[in-house]
């Protein structure tokens, strides 16, 4: 996956979920720091999963930056009031990733 | 191309851009006049210096001096800069003019147009501090291809994610299609004049605070003194200019003096105080 080794070139150490769910379970195991997030994905949507776990009382709550196909403003709009930090158009580049994690302040 | 081709070429656009292309950029003329000779009907780099062998100052011309000069650039390129311009800057320059509550900003060489819209976005960012100021930003470019371009204020969804929020992409931009333009408001913001930093500013006037940056590591020394001496001159002493990260005026002029612990920014030296500290 190209963003797996954009961000593991970044430093990151890179966990990989398959849908929402997943996503969602392995954040209340272990919360990283940040979350890369699609939005069309089984079981449980990008949108579905951001607003389960900005609804988590007591977690320390990761940055969010969305990374999507959904391109239209209405979606934009609908993730940042779900509490997205970030949303990425694909197709993306590596700099275009690495500037959305230095303006959420994880890089 | 032939070595006689390349040195044409590399001449030319050193006289009418200031432009000094080594001899390793060869692979740049040709990656970028190879549509350039399309456009004109001709089909290989040759053909374009073959033709303006015969004739000077053609259509042709401009079109290689704009393919040649043009530059990618993107929204709060650095963020830098823009912190300095928002933290320190502006801060110290809304003092120093709160009787004429005026100030005039020069993005030089602004290619489409990223650079000033970043400065109105940031400006729109702090209207509050600005009611009742007139501040103008005059933006200029030597290619007029990329002046249109930058009016239009039309983005690919590459260059408004290249450095650009998303809170003020949905604040500032209206999608259109697959691209994306800038509002009408900060269009508006901006006035755009064609420029080539070859010659005098002076008909431009005076300006506050001048951005200048990544032009110079295009020009030899001696161009490198001129253009700046010359934007010294359109400048008051406490007026303030930006150079790209990587220039230095170290050797080149001491009419800007770097802002101690501010790298790229620079603050202008009277001549008057050089005077008083040789004598």
């Amino acid at each position: 996956m190209v963003a797996r080794r954009i961000l593991e070139g970044l430093n990151f150490a890179v966990d990989e979920a398959a849908d929402g769910q997943q996503a969602l379970d392995r954040c209340l195991e272990q919360m990283p720091d940040a979350v890369l997030l699609d939005w069309n994905m089984p079981v449980m949507s990008g949108i579905e999963f951001l607003r389960e776990l900005r609804g988590l009382a007591d977690a320390q709550q990761p940055v969010v930056v969305f990374c999507t196909t959904e391109n239209d403003l209405s979606h934009i709009q609908e993730a940042m009031s779900a509490g997205a930090n970030e949303y990425i158009m694909k197709p993306f580049d590596s700099e275009i990733l690495e500037s959305k994690f230095q303006q959420t302040g994880v890089l | 191309m032939n070595k006689s081709d390349f040195d044409f070429l590399s001449s030319l656009l050193r006289d009418r851009s200031g432009l000094v292309l080594g001899e390793d950029k060869a692979y740049l003329l040709e990656s970028r006049l190879g549509p350039v000779a399309r456009k004109h009907g001709l089909t290989t780099v040759d053909d374009v210096a073959a033709q303006l062998r015969a004739r000077r100052g053609a259509p042709l011309e401009l079109d290689v001096v704009e393919a040649m000069t043009t530059n990618e650039s993107f929204f709060f390129r650095d963020t830098r800069p823009f912190d300095q311009f928002k933290d320190i800057v502006l801060p110290q320059l809304l003092e120093a003019r709160r009787a004429t509550k005026s100030l005039r900003i020069w993005s030089a060489a602004c290619s489409s147009g990223q650079e000033p819209y970043t400065l109105a976005m940031i400006l729109k960012e702090e209207a509050a501090k600005l009611a009742g100021w007139r501040v103008e930003i005059v933006a200029t470019d030597l290619s007029t291809a990329i002046l249109d371009k930058a009016k239009e204020g039309l983005y690919s969804q590459f260059e408004v994610q290249r450095g650009l929020p998303i809170t003020l992409l949905m604040k500032y931009f209206t999608q259109a299609g697959d691209r994306w333009q800038i509002s009408q408001e900060l269009r508006g913001m901006v006035s755009y004049r064609m420029f080539n930093l070859l010659e005098s500013p002076t008909a431009l006037g005076r300006f506050d605070i001048v951005f200048l940056r990544n032009v110079l590591i295009y020009f030899d020394q001696a161009t490198k003194t001129q253009v700046l001496e010359r934007v010294a001159k359109q400048m008051p002493s406490d007026g303030y200019l930006y150079l790209g990260g990587a220039e230095t005026v170290l050797g080149i002029t001491d009419r800007f003096q770097v802002l101690p612990g501010q790298r790229g920014l620079y603050g202008v030296v009277d001549p008057g105080q050089k005077v008083a500290a040789a004598g």
